[in-house]
């Protein structure tokens, strides 16, 4: 597996380091990871706000427990599931927990219909440059049920693999490729045609913003 | 085998993954070469999870960074 290189020093080199000392290395250490960690939060935290507290503390945290980090994990990966431990933790204490949590996991919903379009072009990804079109990405996503909210954020928008987001969530693989599946069916229901409507209804503004 | 539009939309996650088995995943692929609706279901599905990936989607807060590192040195690296 491809190790990231950070001045010309491996994670477990640095690791190493901050572990003998070098405590100041830590900076180099995360900065890879903060807006992984901080997409997270957001995701639970619902604003920006408290998902920035989160994240800070999750790095705290993260670095008084450097110590517990064993090398089979991606450091990417444990430092994530700190991240989400740390939100759970203070949606509780918050006593902010949804009641979806609670309740069974909508797991009932076997096949979800996709939106059916003809003529699909693609949308081009300066769309994202507008405000319309990110409000209209962070709404659906923000409606997803937490639980397929977090493993397409980590599979899709983060790039963990299958396993890593299993390990990330502690759910088994099959599970995460459920949820997956799920998720990204509604995301295409949802947002196919609207975005396929903002994208016709300001054909002209395009060329403004390529 | 031929599978109608239904079953493949069941698959059209892991088709993307690669991580159907061959069998499946032939059947999969004929079916899409001839149905224009589960090829626009497979193309925009990709086009939405590459719109919602994309960096400028979800953006760190103006100074999150500074903020951060100061609070890390604050709490770990005061003298």
């Amino acid at each position: 597996m491809k190790v990231p290189q950070i001045s010309n020093r491996t994670e477990a080199e640095l690791i190493a380091a901050i572990l003998g000392g070098e405590i100041q290395l830590y900076h180099e250490l995360i900065r890879p990871y903060e807006r992984s960690v901080y997409v997270m939060a957001l995701s639970y935290m619902k604003n920006e706000a408290d998902a920035e507290d989160v994240a800070q503390e999750a790095f705290v945290k993260a670095f008084r427990k450097l110590e517990s980090f064993r090398a089979e994990s991606k450091f990417s990966t444990w430092l994530i599931s700190i991240a989400i431990n740390e939100t759970r933790t203070r949606l509780r204490r918050k006593a902010l927990v949804r009641m979806e949590s609670l309740d069974q996991p909508p797991d009932e919903d076997k096949s979800i219909s996709p939106a059916l379009l003809r003529d699909w072009r693609e949308i081009p990804s300066e769309a994202v440059e507008r405000e319309e079109v990110r409000n209209l990405i962070h709404l659906a996503v923000e409606q997803l049920p937490e639980i397929y909210r977090e493993v397409f954020l980590l599979r899709d928008v983060e790039e963990l693999t299958i396993n890593e987001t299993a390990e990330a969530l502690k759910i088994t693989i099959p599970s995460v490729k459920v949820r997956l599946h799920r998720a990204r069916m509604r995301l295409q229901k949802q947002l196919a045609p609207q975005l396929r409507t903002v994208n016709r209804a300001s054909k002209r503004g395009w060329l403004a913003w390529s | 085998m031929v599978i109608d539009c239904k079953h493949v939309w069941n698959y059209i996650s892991e088709y993307m993954d690669g991580t159907l088995s061959d069998e499946t995943r032939d059947t999969v692929q004929k079916h899409l070469d001839h149905c224009e609706i589960c090829s626009a279901i497979l193309d925009s599905t990709r086009s939405v999870i590459i719109l919602v990936a994309d960096d400028r989607v979800f953006e760190l807060p103006v100074g999150f960074s500074e903020r951060l590192h100061a609070r890390i040195d604050l709490e770990f690296m005061a003298p």
